[in-house]
């Protein structure tokens, strides 16, 4: 019997053959811990009377959720993190570095075949390149630390077959969203998701990750995708490290199926307070936007901030706009192009690289009875830290133009 | 371990921001001082209601979201002896069973409001007090009891140094 792409990795990495629902304590190639986690696992790791972690060359620890310090109280959680990465020799990303998820991959850290666990719930971005990564907790990734290791429920897999190709204006974050609301926020709980077809063999790896990284907001626990020449051309750019990508066997068992054609796809805008709330922009165009925000970790790579620049040239926003390119390199390389000229022409905001506008600690907290139009991957009630705004999800596009016209609005309008 | 309180009920797809918003968590490691703000965002009175060994009891997805631990250590410090659920979310699932906090995945239907709960862990059975009746609870996975039963993750740790589950 056949073996589906988290059947062989978890296989690989635990020595043993397994399948689904098996039970397996695997060795991790790769474990990141960020600045909202990280101290817990340092508390943990410290509780558990480990001294050293198991190799420091396989740990990140990255300091993106508030950075800048916005606080006294992070201000001081950060030197912890700081004095623990400098004392155990792992690398480290300060404020201003950029968000984890960008970091692992940019940086080389992760590649095909990789099983890496994270503290955070998005980590299962890398899925997008062929890793098996996953969202831990603070306790768990202080596990990894001491052990280089960790347990896993080997999950099923749930595939998703995407047929032909995203019309123009409508991007992978449209996709992603549309896949969600069909399948819900509980659709592939405990389940890997497999994204194949020609609807991704189309896209680029930057807007691939936009579609694994929201695995999570269908409650799966990883996003993976086969790694074609594509991925093997941008990895080979990234890392010096050596890999085995692994694909799915022709005969793997899935525990659901579920087949799209994505050519009649219009953009997508998930509305307040859920991500499976989704509409086409038809539903929700017109409703009035106080703020838009371009970054994060779903959303702000450098084909992300192209394709707003590309709407938002030459014009002015009407609603207040924030932009957070997703790492420093991301932020240089926009700096290169003009695009972010281009931002503070149009009377943009443009913030530190990190977390802050999207997880609510900082840089852009709406008031009293906002709508908000973010590229971030949550809308939950609270999230960017006020509970009377209100949060509306959709594509870089759809966020550009709708600042431009302070309402929500489809960014095929825009395009020439 | 023999469980007995009233019931705070919530709906479906309680997410970790709901439970402790990234507001507060960033904020401090005392959880004493975050536990104040639990449920804060859907029940704003909530940690001022809840008596010492009352459950959160919702429907399904609960704990979806963010990966923050912060979320099962604020409901621990806020006295809440357990959270019964329709299903849980995996990461929150995982994060629960490390710090201690037990979870009872059953049906949830037959629970309301101030509902008096009573759970015996070991046989597996939920009661229902204030209705008379006795609801079945899906057994958690072996890896999981042998943690639990060391007293959480760190325990395990301190006991073995290592993954033990032989």
């Amino acid at each position: 019997m056949g073996k589906t792409i988290a059947e062989k990795i978890l296989s690989t990495r635990s020595g043993r053959d397994v399948k689904a629902n098996d039970i397996v304590v695997a060795e991790l190639d790769f474990i990141m811990g960020q600045d909202g986690t990280s101290p817990l696992a340092i508390q943990a790791f410290q509780e558990m009377q480990a001294r050293r972690v198991f190799d420091p060359a396989r740990i990140a620890m990255v300091i993106d959720h508030s950075a800048p310090s916005p606080l006294e109280g992070v201000s001081e959680l950060h030197q912890q993190m700081r004095s623990f990465a400098g004392e155990q020799g792992i690398c480290f990303y300060d404020i201003g570095d950029g968000v984890c998820h960008q970091l692992l991959p940019e940086q080389g850290h992760v590649v095909p075949g990789d099983l890496v666990i994270g503290a955070d719930s998005h980590t299962c971005t890398y899925g997008a390149i062929n890793v098996f990564s996953t969202g831990v907790g603070s306790t768990d990734l202080a596990a990894g630390l001491i052990s280089g290791k960790l347990w896993f429920k080997v999950p099923e897999t749930f595939k998703f077959v995407l047929n032909g190709q995203l019309p123009a204006g409508v991007y992978s974050k449209d996709l992603i969203l549309h896949l969600i609301g069909d399948v819900t926020a509980d659709g592939a709980t405990y389940m890997a998701a497999e994204y194949v077809g020609e609807a991704i063999a189309g896209l680029s790896v930057e807007a691939r990750f936009t579609i694994s990284n929201m695995a999570i907001e269908m409650g799966a626990k990883a996003g993976l995708m086969e790694a074609d020449q594509k991925t093997l051309d941008w990895v080979k750019q990234h890392s010096t490290k050596s890999f085995t990508p692994v694909k799915a066997d022709a005969d793997a068992v899935y525990a659901r199926i579920k087949e799209y054609d994505v050519s009649w796809l219009e953009p997508q805008v998930a509305r307040p307070h859920t991500v499976d709330n989704v509409a086409p922009i038809g539903e929700v165009a017109g409703t009035p936007i106080q703020q838009g925000v371009i970054g994060t970790c779903t959303n702000g790579r450098i084909e992300d901030l192209r394709i707003a620049a590309s709407i938002l040239k030459g014009r002015k926003v009407k609603s207040r706009l924030i932009v957070a390119p997703s790492s420093r390199q991301v932020m240089l390389q926009a700096i290169r192009e003009g695009l972010i000229e281009i931002f503070l022409e149009s009377g943009a905001a443009v913030v530190t690289p990190g977390c802050g506008p999207c997880v609510g600690t900082h840089n852009g907290v709406p008031s009293d009875g906002e709508n908000v139009i973010s590229t971030a991957n949550r809308n939950f009630k609270g999230r960017m830290g006020n509970n009377r705004a209100f949060i509306y999800l959709g594509s870089p596009a759809t966020v550009a133009a709708s600042v431009i016209k302070g309402e929500i609005s489809d960014p095929r309008e825009f395009l020439r | 371990m023999d469980l007995k309180g009233q019931v705070h009920k919530f709906g479906d797809d309680v997410n970790t921001d709901y439970i402790i918003s990234g507001r507060h968590k960033f904020k401090t490691l005392d959880m004493k001082e975050l536990a104040k703000y639990v449920m804060e965002d859907l029940d704003p009175e909530f940690y001022s209601k809840v008596k010492a060994g009352d459950f959160i009891v919702a429907g399904s997805n609960f704990g979806c979201g963010s990966s923050r631990e912060q979320a099962p250590l604020a409901i621990i410090n806020a006295n809440i002896t357990a959270v019964v659920a329709k299903s849980f979310a995996r990461i929150f699932y995982r994060n629960c069973i490390n710090t201690g906090l037990p979870l009872i995945e059953c049906d949830t239907e037959q629970i309301d409001e101030g509902d008096e709960l009573e759970v015996d862990l070991q046989k597996g059975v939920l009661y229902n007090r204030s209705k008379g009746i006795e609801i079945a609870v899906t057994p958690l996975p072996d890896v999981m009891l042998k943690i639990l039963s060391d007293g959480g993750l760190v325990e395990h740790f301190k006991k073995y140094g290592t993954f033990n589950f032989d």
